[in-house]
């Protein structure tokens, strides 16, 4: 366990990728923890994904291939029509298995895997979103000892996902938009996680 | 970690592996271990057992029951033209090349219930090539394969099938191939008459003919990389030279041991042609 690199997932449906530019700037070179980001969207547009994203950190910004070995400082995003699942060695996998929640890639799926393979080594952060999808993973990643957070619904463009986390599962923190970017800066600062 | 009753354990994850290998012949080993954990995770909470040793006992006891897990354990999505552009690709380059052949020997790996196998019938018989074609369409799962055989798909889905067969470029009323009943599609028997169905492991068995086009799509992404190696040997040495092979997706030929002895054809919509042996 001690090779895998420390990992942020964020799951993002409805309104989100507004939050996911402003949280990028903040993941500055020297990154000390591997990012995946699972975000639903229509199934032809990743290429694109990629780009606005990438433009907005510099650190290098990919479509997760399967067999990618997680590496710190590096953002992967689930491609669309795919599950994202992680081994036990920090290698992803992909999984074009039934949609969870009418998604895939599907945010429980990969915050369920994460979990399994880094417990306590694991944050994850849910965003705004017109889904139940997320919730039952950040269960998940409670248990097996990760951070958990979610979007204050009240700044979230589409509340329903992240008050629907709120309302059934327990979480760690409730962030708004600058609380959020001051847990990336913490992160960035090498401070503890969880 | 957390000892949580409804989580399975690696190690009780690689005893059922190990079960399944020794007793029944089925080798998951080489599998992705995170996508069969999270199916065996499933069908331990969807079936309720109280313990991980009641799960196992019922593995080991109970063959219709194991019938049923390894359907679950292996991904069984499919549906007809996905991917509209790979068909498109199939349509317009690769099967007029194959229609200067006396007889098309097609090879479809891991068809899981036929949707794809029924969906190339359909490019074959369009193009007025069905007549002197042999579609093998193989699956490790008896039970999808009877599935396959039967082509009788939910009605529910046709509007999306019509609708991926037209962006694939199909020009015909998608309905005049299957008898629309209650809530079943029931696809023509002209398009089944060339399709041999058949039970083949791509881990154990060998090669049984030799093709000019071989697909498999979205199979050995559940695979690890000697499996992977593996298999595609295994489809290289099924192909005829200058013969096609055809991945998923999100899958490649790079950084394989067969790379070498193909050559891209169609970059995205992972189509390779066999130059060497």
């Amino acid at each position: 366990m001690t090779s895998l690199p420390k990992l942020l997932v964020i799951g993002g449906s409805a309104g989100s990728l507004e939050v996911l530019m402003q949280l990028l700037p903040e993941l500055k070179p020297e990154w000390p923890l591997a990012v995946i980001i699972v975000l639903h969207r229509r199934t032809d547009s990743d290429t694109l994904l990629a780009e606005l994203l990438s433009a907005k950190t510099t650190l290098s910004v990919k479509d997760a291939e399967e067999k990618d070995i997680l590496l710190t400082g590096c953002v992967y995003i689930a491609p669309s029509d795919y599950h994202l699942l992680i081994e036990p060695d920090g290698s992803l996998t992909l999984d074009a298995s039934e949609k969870v929640h009418y998604s895939r890639p599907s945010i429980d799926v990969t915050f369920m895997s994460a979990a399994e393979v880094f417990g306590s080594r694991l944050s994850c952060l849910l965003l705004s979103g017109a889904n139940v999808d997320g919730a039952e993973g950040l269960q998940t990643v409670h248990e097996l000892g990760g951070f958990t957070a979610v979007q204050d619904p009240d700044t979230a463009e589409v509340s329903f996902m992240p008050k629907h986390a709120i309302n059934t599962v327990k979480v760690d923190k409730v962030f708004n938009i600058s609380e959020m970017i001051a847990f990336v800066k913490s992160l960035n600062d090498g401070k503890s996680v969880a | 970690m957390m000892d949580n009753l409804r989580h399975l354990k690696d190690e009780d994850v690689l005893l059922l592996l190990n079960d399944l290998l020794e007793q029944y012949g089925y080798d998951f080993t080489d599998y992705s271990f995170a996508s069969v954990k999270r199916r065996l995770q499933r069908v331990y909470i969807t079936d309720r057992f109280p313990s991980f040793a009641e799960f196992r006992y019922r593995v080991k006891t109970d063959p219709e029951y194991l019938v049923y897990l390894m359907e679950q354990i292996t991904v069984n999505v499919t549906e007809m033209f996905r991917d509209p552009g790979f068909f498109q690709e199939l349509r317009k380059q690769i099967l007029p090349v194959l229609a200067t052949y006396p007889l098309i020997r097609i090879w479809h790996a891991g068809c899981s219930t036929g949707e794809e196998v029924y969906s190339v019938a359909i490019l074959l018989h369009e193009l007025n090539l069905l007549h002197k074609s042999v579609i093998y369409a193989t699956d490790i799962n008896e039970s999808v394969l009877e599935k396959a055989r039967k082509g009788i798909f939910p009605l529910q889905y046709m509007q999306q099938y019509s609708q991926n067969y037209q962006l694939s470029g199909g020009q015909q009323e998608f309905s005049r191939y299957y008898a629309a009943n209650y809530e079943y599609a029931k696809f023509s028997d002209m398009l089944r008459e060339k399709i041999i169905f058949a039970a083949h492991n791509l881990v154990t068995d060998r090669s049984f003919n030799e093709f000019q086009l071989i697909v498999c799509r979205n199979v050995l992404i559940y695979f690890n990389k000697d499996l992977q190696d593996k298999v595609l040997h295994l489809f290289s040495e099924s192909l005829e030279q200058l013969g096609f092979l055809a991945l998923g997706a999100k899958e490649t030929l790079r950084f394989t041991t067969v790379a070498p002895l193909f050559k891209p054809i169609a970059h995205k919509e992972k189509i390779w042609r066999k130059i060497a042996t």
